[in-house]
């Protein structure tokens, strides 16, 4: 009686995907930097790369709150184009620099660019170096947050995946949940998780190196995000097991997917329901709600976080609204598959990107609500389209129970603002 | 390899974009990952601008290096003359395309596309942002430029605007005001809303007003040499600086011209005795090149304020920046480190900064008051109102900017004399500010912790402010405050407090004291006044 129902007309796991190859309008992975310093905290980001990596770290963190956040690019110069021979030795001796001058950094991770790959600077093999050096204070791991490898939210995977070799092994019986969760959404999932007697519950990342999550062949996992196709692989690799589920947007989607690990676990079905039937109500309510505005309207999804299936499955089922178009950067079906089989069929779901024709079909469909990266919303609100920012639902709490009523709200706003407005000129 | 925390300019490409996103009629193919887009964001979402900036990037990934990266940005090519129509277009390398060597402009203009291609080399890893927009503009205007004959009457052309500038819609409109008050017809605007169309008529004018020598001076330079059209000098920022342009004007055009100050405010209400307290307060100016030299004057000279360092970010300027530092007695700082900036701004310690969006987040953590005179700028800095720099409402609209950070001089009076009052408790704070501007960095910064997600900028600020707590607070561990020291600290309004406190424990420290009573608070008081 958890399992959400399946839709009537069937699901989109099996519907034709529109596959799309030219120009994208996304961000690199070198963006996950952002939310992944601040949960991260004994951990510093150095991008090797150029100026226009730290130019894009910075327009995408949009605010300098701090002197020196977590995060710098060691920018490369004509000199290190020569002579590459040398850039073993700079990256050594920037981060020489950089640990003298930060000596709270336990985890450094050495993260390649564009330019860093096409000239080939070999970062595993600086991190290795650097890790025997200043073993056991500082780890340095290595991953590549690259534009031409990693789209957006393929960062935080890439990240992720990363760390996953070096994780201490165990034979404990473990969940471990992956992807980054602002605290707060963390430690309501652990206490929803505990309430339901699963305490041996880790967290990938984990707020600081010493706090480290095991894993092994009885760890199992569940993911947090849908972009996390390579951290599940290295999972796996590691003979974890996944536990698939919709992922925990909305109402449903949570119910599904504690109800999934609580299946793992053989949490016995009263308990199930006594733990949540007040957080469910609650959550109900609130996206009751929050979605007023959004019943019976459409929705047009540009590709950007891969949090698309997911977010479109709440916004049809929860929400009362209908699917034009989901188009998301890449579609892994062992991870969104569940999601997919809950998404009523109807939508064009559209995988990879070309910007131009994407733009024509979005100004044919005009939809109710367009939701679509930085560069597009106020050329398209200006067509007269309400927009909702992508990136706004990678950096706020949206996941479980709680948030539920804010995700829906996050879309709504944009539509209860154009209803309200009176700007226009009389006709 | 330098390590950079945060930038003053992005690469090259972004200057081309800000050429490119300013003009119509004109297209920019860019090779370039997928990541680069996030430039878009800075036109759409920083400016607000309501179209896409004009750019076709490749959008290449590891799969096609080695493969067909040069057919990709031909295809690229030919879509985006299809799709958009445009007059002439742009063509040029990221930092990654630069290192794959493609030769965009060698492969578009072999391309035969019926329409003008100019090809770009912007190295990216030698220059930056200014020298980017300067180098395209200059390319578009050599291109495109055809010879012809002068306009009958005097005209002149305005040079260097381009998107996301300082402030260049109103200054562009307010020196047309000016120019054509004194009789001169503005041929052409460029790179702002100007047309390839427009570009080759540019030498029709008589000559040209350079008013952003960042972004125009090589076009300016080449059109001086190519169609003997000579330019301006003069940056007509404050009263003094716009009655030198307008002569400079007259020189140019061998006219005596007569111009109305009607409408020029800043000299009276600078005169006006309300405006004394602004003597002598303690300014330093950071930004770009011209708008620090031209600042510097106008802070020194109308306002009254001394001014203790300055500084520019783009290395073009070093040179005069240094000169009019040595007139005006103190250093240049060259450089474009922020962290560096900082230092400086810590161990001068002035009343006031005018400097960029960088400088306004140092101030901001070290309870300087700080006003923004320069890119590198945020979404707040392109008002809604008409609010020009430059010209005679540019000289108004810089004394309310420059007074607007520090307190009211009636207030500050007032506040000394009613410090007890309940009304004027430290949370108070100043009526026109809301009181949390100038919040010394030791204390947690609660305006910053509780700022909504996306308030101010495009993508919403996930930051906390645990850096600034992890800062130790300043002194306080070597020198002990009196109980009877710190009460009368209390009483001093908090926005000179933290003033007050470095100074008494910088004092204390000269004289080697371990202890601070209401004596050493006072000797410093009176050491420091002035
Ligand atoms: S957006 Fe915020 S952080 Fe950026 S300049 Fe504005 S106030 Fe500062
Ligand atoms: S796409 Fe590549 S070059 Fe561009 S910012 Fe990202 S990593 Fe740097």
């Amino acid at each position: 009686m958890n399992a959400p129902t399946l839709p009537v007309g069937g699901g989109c796991r099996t519907a034709p995907v529109l596959k799309e190859r030219g120009q994208r309008e996304v961000f690199c992975g070198l963006t996950g930097i952002i939310w992944l310093h601040r949960k991260m905290q004994d951990a510093f980001f150095l991008v090797v790369g150029s100026r226009t990596c730290a130019h894009l770290l910075q327009s995408a963190a949009g605010v300098m709150i701090f002197a020196e956040p977590r995060f710098g690019t060691a920018i490369l110069e004509e000199t290190d184009l020569a002579g590459l021979a040398d850039s073993q030795k700079e990256v050594d001796r920037v981060v020489e620099q950089l640990l003298a001058r930060r000596p709270d950094i336990r985890q450094l991770f050495l993260v390649g660019s564009c330019p860093s790959e096409v000239i080939k600077i070999d970062l595993s093999r600086a991190a290795e170096r650097l890790s025997a050096k200043h073993a056991p204070h500082v780890r340095v791991l290595n991953y590549s947050g690259s534009g031409i490898e990693t789209t957006f939210t393929q960062g935080e995977d890439a990240a992720l995946a990363c760390m996953v070799p070096v994780l201490p092994e165990t034979d404990a019986r473990e969940l471990v949940v992956v992807g980054a969760l602002p605290d707060v959404v963390e430690d309501q999932m652990i206490a929803l998780l505990s309430a339901m007697g699963i305490d041996n519950v880790r967290c990938l990342p984990a707020q600081r190196i010493d706090g480290e999550t095991g894993v092994g062949p009885n760890t199992v996992f569940a993911l947090a995000q849908p972009f996390l196709g390579d951290t599940h692989a290295a999972l796996e690799r590691r003979g974890a097991r996944h536990i698939p589920a919709p992922f925990p947007f909305g109402e449903e989607g949570t119910t599904a997917w504690l109800a999934a690990i609580a299946a793992e676990f053989d949490v016995p079905a009263q308990t199930f329901e006594a733990v949540t039937d007040a957080p469910r109500a609650r959550a109900r309510k609130a996206v009751a709600q929050a979605s007023e505005h959004l019943n019976g309207k459409s929705v047009f999804f540009f590709p950007d976080s891969q949090l698309e299936i997911p977010l479109a499955r709440f916004l049809t089922r929860e929400c009362g609204m209908t699917a034009i178009e989901v188009g998301s950067p890449y579609i892994h079906d062992a991870i969104v598959g569940p999601d997919l089989d809950l998404l009523p069929q109807g939508p064009v779901i559209s995988e990879g990107q070309d910007v131009e024709k994407q733009l024509d079909r979005a100004r044919a469909a005009r939809a109710d609500l367009t939701v679509c990266g930085l560069g597009l919303a106020n050329p398209l609100e200006a067509e007269g389209l309400a927009t909702k920012w992508a990136i706004e639902l990678v950096f706020t709490p949206v996941h479980f129970y709680e948030q539920a009523g804010d995700l829906a709200g996050l879309f709504s706003r944009p539509l209860r603002r154009k209803s309200i407005l009176k700007v226009e000129a009389a006709e | 390899m330098k390590l950079t925390v945060w930038t003053y300019e992005g690469p090259p490409h972004v200057g081309a974009m800000r050429v490119a996103t300013a003009m119509k009629g004109l297209h920019y193919v860019l090779h370039a990952p997928q990541g680069d887009t996030y430039a878009d964001l800075l036109f759409t979402m920083i400016e607000r601008r309501n179209h896409r900036p004009p750019v076709t990037y490749t959008t290449f990934q590891a799969r096609d290096l080695g493969a067909d990266t040069a057919n990709l940005f031909k295809t690229a090519c030919q879509e985006a003359v299809d799709r958009f129509k445009p007059q002439a277009i742009i063509v040029g390398a990221s930092c990654t395309a630069e290192l794959i060597q493609d030769d965009p402009g060698g492969m578009a203009e072999t391309m035969d596309l019926g329409i003008p291609v100019i090809p770009l080399e912007l190295p990216s890893y030698q220059r930056k942002e200014n020298f980017g927009a300067d180098e395209t503009f200059f390319q578009i205007v050599k291109h495109l430029s055809k010879p012809q004959g002068r306009t009958n009457r005097i005209t002149c052309n305005i040079l260097g605007p381009t998107a996301l500038g300082f402030r260049n819609r109103d200054d562009v409109e307010e020196i047309t005001g000016l120019l054509s008050d004194l009789g001169i017809v503005v041929n052409v605007v460029a790179p702002l809303n100007a047309t390839p169309a427009d570009i080759a008529r540019l030498p029709a004018a008589h000559f040209n007003v350079l008013l952003y020598p960042e972004t125009g001076e090589a076009a300016a330079r080449w059109l001086e040499k190519n169609h003997d059209q000579p330019f301006t000098k003069v940056v007509p920022i404050g009263a003094g600086a716009t009655r030198d342009f307008i002569a400079e004007l007259a020189r140019i055009t061998g006219k005596p011209l007569a111009y109305d100050e009607s409408r020029l405010r800043l000299p009276w209400w600078s005169a006006s005795v309300d405006s004394t307290y602004l003597t002598g307060k303690r300014v330093f100016l950071f930004g770009d090149g011209s708008h620090v030299m031209a600042m510097a004057r106008v802070a020194r000279d109308e306002m009254g304020f001394e001014v203790i360092g300055m500084g520019c970010y783009n290395r073009e300027m070093a040179r005069p920046l240094r000169a009019m530092a040595k007139e005006y007695g103190v250093e240049a700082l060259i450089t474009d480190d922020y962290l560096e900036v900082e230092r400086t701004l810590e161990e001068l310690s002035p009343e006031m900064i005018l400097g960029t969006q960088m400088e306004r987040h140092i101030g901001k953590r070290l309870g300087i008051p700080c006003a923004v005179i320069s890119a590198p700028v945020h979404v707040q800095d392109f008002p809604a109102r008409y609010s020009p720099v430059m010209g005679f409402e540019g000289a108004n609209v810089l004394f309310d900017t420059l007074v607007h950070p520090l307190v009211m001089g009636l207030e500050e009076h007032l506040l000394t004399m009613f410090r007890e009052d309940f009304e004027f408790h430290d949370e108070a704070g100043a009526s026109h500010h809301g009181g949390h501007a100038t919040r010394r960095i030791a204390e947690p910064d609660q305006e910053v912790a509780a700022r909504q997600p996306a308030q101010d900028n495009a993508p919403p600020d996930l930051s906390i402010s645990d850096e600034a707590k992890e800062e130790p607070a300043s002194g306080s561990d070597v020198l002990v405050w009196l109980a009877d020291a710190e009460r009368e600290l209390k009483k001093i309004p908090f926005f000179v407090r933290g003033k007050a406190r470095r100074n008494t424990e910088s004092y204390a420290a000269e004289k080697g004291l371990q202890k601070i009573s209401v004596e050493t608070l006072y000797e410093a008081k009176a050491h420091y006044a002035r």
